[in-house]
């Protein structure tokens, strides 16, 4: 039901854990849907230096949060608002239909990071 | 890989002796048991024997056996046929919030022919209030239908005395029996039920056989029209290996119930002492007692089920969870719903069912390979080491209650 990517960000996944003095954070999902996803980001001069994540949920959910940190890194904060849910299940070679509502959130919690980086600053 | 498989409330394997008393009913014995010839009689006495078999293994007379194509037909064919041979006498059915889909879903479509259903609610451990059923019969009340053992929790209902009441206020009862016949002895006289069902591929005989006691007397509309198979209960022509698939499955578990269920218990009590005391904050979902001996369901907090049957695949272990990725829709399982477990750890309900193949090898392997798993999900898991805990009334319960 999964592709290999999926499998693969699934049982290896890149970047979890809490960046201690994150400057942005975000959170998406709720526990009625099974789905909940933290991204921590550290932004410097404009450049998301390191991301990490949160998640609770299925293996999609686990997936894309894995692979939206990979896409982020190293992004400009324009870059990576640019991103969206659709790219990220794309870069896994796609989810199955059924996920794509309920667990493809990995990109609205990376934009909820940012937002909440731009409202620090501000 | 090392391969385990404990999800037989599932499905079960065909068991080797059951495969060879079918196969020569795809070959030379493949006449219509409805034809008269010599092709036909060959066929029509294994039927019958098949039927003998099943009506031993439950205690009831062959005359009261239908066969049928599986669980979800019996139980569709207890309800609508209850409801529309009994209209005269009124249209109310009680049934509980845990039944299967089978008997829910054709429920509520009955309510869209309008039938009145009273939904009875559980409590935490997943049982019923039996004075809250006697409660709900009214004078429009044809039929109380209350599965045997739940297919999640394993808990087992009270069936002789939801029986008693049902005989007290001479209401019809159809309970689905399908996780208990070939498990745990089941009595059609003692237990005062007039439709029981009962699903072939859930004790050893294949996929698509079933077959649904009809106490004598019990009258009933037609399912399926068309030819006079079993005595115009249920016409199509029979699906004879099936038939005698269910037949040798049935008379097997006669012989081997007494053995395997005490065994089946052991490892099962073993796998759930030894969860228990390898991890913390798990929670054991349904009646610490009161359930069938293979069933084993937990849930560990703060993961979710999808993420840990996925892992557990990865290492070759077969299981089943009640998330809401698993169970289909965007809800998990409404059996956990309705017993008010917390909504995350609902979604981490997991089935641990086994089989008479299992062995204490089994259960180690899982001892061994299942705590550095809930550790890897819960370290990435938000909800760990997080005081955010959520409490029953956010459940959005009793869905159909």
């Amino acid at each position: 039901m999964y592709t290999d990517k999926v499998m693969d960000h699934f049982s290896n996944p890149r970047n979890v854990g809490e960046i201690d003095d994150a400057n942005g954070v975000g959170e998406v999902g709720n526990a009625s849907c099974g789905d909940i996803m933290k991204i921590f980001l550290k932004v410097e001069d404009d450049i998301i230096k390191d991301v990490k994540f949160k998640t609770f949920g299925c293996g999609a959910a686990i997936a894309t949060s894995s692979m939206v940190t990979e896409m982020a890194i190293g992004k400009t904060l324009d870059e990576a608002w640019k991103l969206s849910n659709e790219a990220v299940a794309e870069a896994l070679d796609g989810l199955p239909s059924q996920k794509m509502h309920c667990s493809n959130l990995a990109a609205d919690a990376l934009h909820e990071a940012i937002k909440n980086y731009r409202e620090n600053k501000a | 890989m090392r391969k385990i498989y404990m999800d037989y409330n599932a499905t079960t394997p065909v068991r080797p002796e059951v495969l060879e008393a079918m196969l020569p009913f795809y070959t030379e014995h493949f006449g219509n048991p409805s034809s008269v010839h010599w092709a036909g009689r060959a066929v029509k006495g294994a039927i019958e024997n098949a039927r003998e078999q099943v009506a031993t293994l439950i205690n009831c007379s062959p005359a009261e056996i239908v066969f049928t194509s599986c669980g979800s037909e019996g139980d569709n064919f207890a309800l609508k046929g209850t409801v529309d041979a009994l209209k005269e006498k009124g249209n109310h059915i009680i049934t509980t919030t845990v039944e299967h889909p089978a008997v829910l879903e054709t429920c509520e479509y009955l309510e869209k022919q309008g039938c009145e259903v009273t939904y009875l609610p559980v409590d935490r451990d997943g049982m019923l209030d039996l004075q809250e059923l006697e409660a709900a019969i009214t004078d429009k009340t044809i039929l109380i239908s209350v599965m045997w053992a739940n297919n999640e929790t394993g808990n087992i209902f009270p069936i002789e005395e939801i029986g008693a009441i049902a005989r007290k206020y001479k209401v019809r009862f159809h309970t689905d029996a399908v996780q208990v016949v070939g498990r745990i002895p089941v009595d059609m006289q003692k237990a005062n039920v007039d439709l029981a069902v009962i699903s072939g591929h859930k004790l050893g005989a294949p996929k698509g056989v079933g077959a649904i006691f009809v106490r004598r007397g019990t009258r009933m509309t037609q399912f399926m029209h068309g030819g006079h198979q079993e005595r115009h209960r249920r016409a199509g022509t029979h699906n004879v290996a099936g038939i005698v698939g269910l037949g040798k499955a049935c008379e097997i578990a006669q012989q081997t119930m007494e053995l395997d269920a005490p065994r089946v218990r052991r490892l099962r009590d073993k796998l759930e002492k030894g969860i228990m005391e390898a991890i913390p904050e798990v929670k054991l979902n349904g009646h610490p007692d009161k359930r069938l001996p293979n069933t084993l369901n937990v849930s560990f907090a703060y993961i979710e089920g999808e993420s840990i049957l996925l892992n557990f695949d990865m290492k070759g272990i077969a299981a089943s969870s009640g998330s809401a990725c698993t169970s289909g829709s965007l809800e998990p399982s409404h059996v956990m719903c309705a017993m008010c477990v917390d909504i995350v750890l609902a979604h981490s309900s997991t089935r641990f069912s086994l089989g008479p193949d299992n062995t204490e090898e089994d259960v180690d392997y899982i001892l061994q390979e299942l705590p550095p798993i809930v550790q890897r999900l819960r370290d990435m898991s938000p909800l760990f080491n997080n005081d955010a805990r959520m409490s029953c009334n956010q459940c959005r319960v009793v869905r159909r209650a």
